[in-house]
């Protein structure tokens, strides 16, 4: 056993162990702990994708070495490498640009306790993404729902709390579909590990227990899709993106939503077999209600009057792209759906903290009405957000572009009716997107003519700080990376996803 | 008539807690009282552990405890589903304690428990 096969567990321990050393520490060294762990991660995450590209292979770590049926498995392939580095990226930077925001919103001695929610936030996050066991993942969806209900109502006002518990509710009811979903597949398959159930699956007639079969997998694709905020069950999303700080915006609507389908793909794949899948038709639904989902979510974003919470009804869209290209149904269509797990993730975190820069020298306020001219007295945040649009709408060299050509691509290898009602709803979503997101962009580059003196005092003192300037920078260089060298991230997530099956 | 007593009988507990997974699911869902959709929450996670309870144990066996020696596996059920029971009791615990918490905080502020009138307010406010 090599060294770096020890790395997932040890990612996971520390971030539950920064999180209980978090809860007890003054806000700064709070912080500094947690800076500390997202560095130790990303280099850990780093050594975990670098061995497996150089074995060219999967490993398993065994907890307390317990052979497989029994024990509990962590498992590592590419893909995972690279979603735990992304997952790791995007955290880091939402929490640093939103840095002054969360000591501005939080109560003054609740603060480490934000760094205890992002800690433990983390730990579910790499936990989805490494384990292998499909309670474990269960029990981790849980924690991931506890700690995004408490990243939701840190600001403390009764809008929050209500979004909360509107957010815990209708995630409570997607976990209750998944558990008894789980149940059901261990039930019939008498296995908890994810390649085990696999096997069970292979040695099963899937047509002896087609029933059985189509309701397990539709109750979890149900379950994840109410957690993920597909389109009928949006209605959480954008009360809990408005009501909370900046960094919780950007970590709800990149990670949170995105572990969830990584679950999903993962079930899929590892669990109950690609093949089934199709056969048993649920991937049609799901690409339904993804169009669905491209289209509405964008209808319901134009109807917007509040920046933040028209960026929170383009998440409800772009979470249709992915589940359109779960629904495809080839490889090609997964592959696309994963890059754009990472170019959605990429682009909407950046656009969500761009926000908060533009929040401070509006009036701390994100009204259309309000942001007008925001570009010139924030010029970095004014920048970073028109990046992100420019990204959403799909504009070439930006990672937008680079997801809706592959779903293009993957659509013409689909047969003829799913190729025509993909490419038709691209551009349709598309012309939507443009429509919402160039007229923010418009009202933020739009010269205010007459400026009071007092505004201007206010454009003093919100200058934006060398770190948040350095953050945005990052955010802007690794759209531009996701963009510009998509294709060895296309290679890696289609070595990954070969390890997968 | 035998046969469907029968049919009955077999599946007893699995087609009682569906029974109960529906209530609870539909309480939680539609019901407008933050307490009542608590309630619905902990029906519908008990419903899921009795029955996996119920799809772990077969009829006149014991958990495997070993006091005296070795004995055959005949004479005991898989403990895992009866682990699995308790790791999803604490983990609902915990999602309990996180809801009523916020049930608290919001009829602190809006002294309410409906979520509907909750939801009046605070449009009344926000304008």
């Amino acid at each position: 056993m090599a060294f770096p096969t020890n790395f997932p567990m040890i990612s996971i321990i520390s971030c539950l162990m920064c999180g209980v050393v978090c809860s007890i520490l003054k806000k700064d060294k709070a912080r500094y702990v947690t800076y500390g762990l997202m560095i130790l991660l990303l280099i850990l995450s780093g050594g975990v994708l670098s061995y497996t590209i150089s074995v060219d292979s999967e490993f398993i770590y065994q907890m307390g070495h317990f052979g497989a049926p029994f024990g509990n498995e962590l498992r590592a392939g590419v893909l995972e490498g690279v979603l735990a580095i992304f997952f790791t990226v995007i955290m880091f930077l939402s929490i640093i640009a939103g840095e002054k925001h969360i000591y501005e919103d939080v109560e003054e001695n609740k603060i480490n306790l934000y760094y205890t929610l992002i800690c433990l936030m983390m730990s579910s996050l790499l936990a989805l993404t490494y384990t292998n066991d499909i309670f474990t993942a269960y029990v981790f969806v849980e924690i991931n729902t506890i700690t995004a209900a408490g990243l939701v109502a840190v600001m403390g006002s009764g809008r929050a709390y209500f979004s909360s518990a509107k957010y815990m509710i209708m995630s409570l009811l997607g976990s209750g579909l998944l558990l008894i979903g789980i149940t059901l597949l261990y039930d019939v398959t008498g296995h908890l590990l994810l390649s085990n159930i696999k096997e069970a699956v292979d040695t099963i007639a899937i047509k002896d227990y087609s029933e059985p079969f189509t309701i397990i997998i539709a109750l979890i694709t149900i379950g994840l899709s109410i957690k993920s905020a597909l389109f009928p069950f949006h209605s959480w999303l954008p009360d809990a993106h408005t009501a909370s700080t900046i960094s919780s915006s950007a970590i709800l609507s990149s990670l949170v939503l995105k572990a969830y389908i990584v679950l999903l793909i993962k079930i899929y794949y590892r669990a109950i077999g690609w093949e089934n899948i199709l056969e048993t038709g649920v991937n049609d639904i799901v690409f339904v209600f993804g169009i669905m989902a491209m289209i509405f979510g964008s209808i319901f974003a134009i109807a917007q009057k509040d920046v933040k919470r028209m960026t929170a009804y383009s998440s409800v869209a772009q979470i249709g792209y992915i589940f359109m290209g779960i629904g495809i149904g080839n490889t090609a269509g997964i592959v696309a759906a994963v890059f754009h797990i990472f170019a959605h993730g990429a682009t909407k975190s950046m656009i969500f903290t761009s926000l908060g820069g533009i929040k401070a020298v509006s009036g701390h306020s994100t009204k259309l009405a309000d942001i007008t001219g925001a570009g010139f007295r924030n010029k970095v945040a004014g920048v970073s957000f028109a990046v992100g649009a420019f990204s959403m709408v799909g504009i070439p060299f930006f990672p937008g572009f680079v997801s809706k050509l592959n779903f293009a691509s993957a659509a013409c290898e689909a047969g003829s009716v799913k190729m025509i009602v993909i490419l038709v709803a691209l551009a349709i979503s598309t012309i939507l997107n443009c429509l919402y997101f160039f007229r923010a962009l418009i009202a933020l580059y739009t010269p205010v003519r007459d400026m009071a003196g007092e505004l201007r005092e206010e454009v003093d003192n919100t200058r934006p700080t060398v770190k948040y300037i350095a953050t945005m920078a990052c955010f802007i260089a690794v759209n531009l990376f996701a963009g510009t060298f998509s294709d060895l991230i296309i290679k890696l997530i289609t070595q990954g996803l070969k390890m997968f099956s | 008539m035998e046969a469907v007593f029968q049919y009955i009988s077999n599946n007893l507990f699995e087609g009682v807690a569906i029974i109960l997974f529906g209530i609870g699911f539909t309480t939680l869902f539609l019901h407008p009282n933050l307490i009542k959709k608590i309630m619905g929450l902990n029906i519908m996670d008990s419903s899921v552990y009795l029955f996996l309870a119920a799809k772990g144990y077969i009829f006149a066996r014991k958990a495997p405890i070993v006091t005296d020696g070795a004995a055959e596996m005949e004479k005991y059920i898989n403990p895992i589903p009866t682990g699995l029971v308790l790791t999803g009791i604490v983990v609902s615990v915990s999602v309990t304690a996180v809801m009523l918490a916020l049930t608290i905080r919001l009829y602190w502020r809006y002294h309410t428990l409906e979520m509907d009138e909750i939801m009046q307010i605070i449009r009344k406010e926000g304008k």
